[in-house]
């Protein structure tokens, strides 16, 4: 069986020895693991199901940055934008605003929140997070900074505003909020620990993900990445207390691709474990 | 430079040019262009009787506006594989239209009679017809050589024009958008939120530079592989 580029026509495999009852699932296997789906470095030439000759093909993914390297860039330009925005640093506000400080308490919370949840962001990319994969495309870096370090300004732009309005429940909303707030970093933080447990260090093993004694993790038994349902429960919190709609605006966005990155990941999870726990969804209970 | 090994997809034949197959395809694409041709008509009829441009947006904005709206379709058209254009190009230029006809010739009045409206509704219509006779034609697998001259050659000066067309009735919009304030929001407000239409006029006008080099681009290249030789799977417009 020749199997040949459909853009190209260029010979991309020669299978032999193929029985005439084989279906073309069983080719497409064949195909996949002499191709390479995803070989790993861990692969010993032996165990793969080549002939005598192997042939591995190479695929250029174009430039390439860590993904630590990405997480810290992205991660860090919102904690600094936002204390600009803060500090009232000059040319933002009117002049004689600068260096004022807002008279909202509700203000000042929101800074140390936002801040906090970047520093923790930055911790856990040193210290917490085992990545799969080491690299992303260099094109990333720039795609996903312009969209954090974006929000981050226009968001904190309104909050830190001379004219800001407070919550309109006043205190009540803002305790309500600051609560959820706390829950979901907490939930989330708790998440990456145990995420980061399943998988010893150095090694890129794979496992499904169960509660432990940590209540925050017990939201393992509705949902297939809880890290990310707490994500967005953090930023809905956030939203409320602040009570500004460019936050609801980047909760939505937000959500909306960790929803898509849940249900690819909980799909994944599927197909790899035969004994998924059936009750998860991939980010909201019972629902999404 | 990291490296990682892929993963692809076999099929038995080589990818096939998507094309609006059976009748849904046909139909729809017929009714655009009928569609189409009822504005030429209007338009021109209305010149003929008035003598001027004058009040021709008036006259045919209720056709106009329902027709752009119920272009959206169009996307849709395009998600389910009706029309072989990709989604984004269509979507965007859907948006842009859209946006034209609601959010600055229907909103902003005193713009309706200047030229500017004329160049680009002329523009748009001869596009649109071209385009979809074309399309029209290859369905039926009788597509006479003019009229993929016309879809390959039209442009060059259409594009060009329409957008002329639309970037001077925004710019002839924007002096009464200042004065009046409208569809903008100040601070301070409930929601913490500002928007400055007037700002966001010249900001459109400005994405032009960018946008539209790349689509003209785009359709010289189509043209050059279509009119002069070799064949392509067709899969962008």
């Amino acid at each position: 069986v020749e199997i040949l580029d459909a853009k190209t026509r260029e010979k991309l495999c020669f299978l032999d020895k193929v029985e005439p009852q084989a279906t073309i699932a069983e080719i497409k296997n064949l195909f996949t693991k002499t191709q390479g789906k995803s070989l790993k470095d861990e692969d010993v030439l032996q165990k793969l199901p080549v002939g005598t000759t192997a042939t591995l093909y190479f695929r250029d993914l174009g430039a390439q940055i860590s993904w630590v390297t990405v997480f810290l860039t992205e991660y860090a330009g919102p904690l600094f934008i936002y204390l600009l925005f803060y500090f009232r640093v000059p040319f933002i506000y009117g002049h004689k605003y600068d260096f004022t400080s807002s008279r909202h308490s509700v203000v000042h919370l929101a800074c140390i929140c936002h801040s906090f949840h970047y520093v923790k962001r930055l911790l856990e990319t040193l210290f917490v997070h085992r990545f799969s994969h080491g690299t992303m495309p260099l094109r990333n870096i720039f795609k996903n900074c312009t969209y954090y370090w974006g929000f981050a300004a226009w968001m904190a732009y309104y909050i830190n505003h001379p004219l800001y309005t407070p919550p309109t429940y006043g205190a009540q909303q803002v305790k309500l909020a600051l609560a959820i707030f706390v829950i979901c970093q907490l939930g989330n933080f708790s998440i990456h620990m145990a995420l980061r447990d399943l998988r010893p260090a150095g090694s890129k093993t794979r496992k499904i993900p169960y509660p432990t004694k940590n209540p925050f993790t017990w939201l393992f038994l509705l949902v297939s990445c809880p890290n990310y349902t707490y994500e967005v429960g953090s930023w809905i919190g956030f939203a409320i207390m602040t009570q500004c709609l460019p936050v609801a605006l980047f909760s939505l966005v937000g959500f909306t691709q960790m929803t898509i990155w849940a249900k690819g990941k909980h799909r994944s999870y599927l197909k790899e474990f035969r004994d998924y726990p059936p009750l998860r969804m991939p980010i909201v209970p019972f629902l999404l | 430079m990291g490296l990682r090994w892929e993963n692809r997809t076999t099929c038995l034949h080589p990818p096939r040019k998507r094309f609006p197959k059976g009748r849904a395809g046909q139909g729809h694409v017929q009714s655009r262009c009928s569609r189409w041709l009822v504005l030429a008509i209007a338009m021109v009829r209305f010149y003929m009787e008035k003598g001027t441009h004058r009040g021709l947006y008036k006259s045919i904005q209720k056709t106009l506006k329902f027709f752009q709206t119920f272009a959206l379709l169009e996307i849709v058209h395009c998600l389910i594989g009706i029309v072989p254009t990709s989604v984004l190009v269509t979507g965007v230029q859907v948006s842009s239209r859209i946006f034209m006809v609601w959010l600055v010739t229907h909103s902003i009045k005193p713009v309706q009679n200047e030229e500017s409206v004329v160049l680009f509704l002329v523009s748009w219509t001869v596009t649109e017809i071209t385009r979809y006779s074309f399309y029209t034609f290859s369905l039926l697998d009788h597509l006479p050589y003019f009229i993929k001259w016309a879809r390959y050659n039209f442009f060059i000066i259409l594009y060009p024009v329409g957008v002329a067309g639309e970037l001077l009735t925004i710019y002839a919009a924007l002096p009464y958008v200042k004065k009046t304030g409208m569809f903008s929001i100040r601070l301070p407000n409930k929601y913490n939120v500002s928007f400055d239409y007037y700002y966001f006029l010249l900001i459109t006008m400005a994405s032009y530079i960018p946008l539209f080099p790349q689509l003209y681009f785009h359709m010289l290249r189509q043209r050059r592989k279509v009119l002069h030789g070799e064949v392509i799977v067709e899969k962008d417009d």
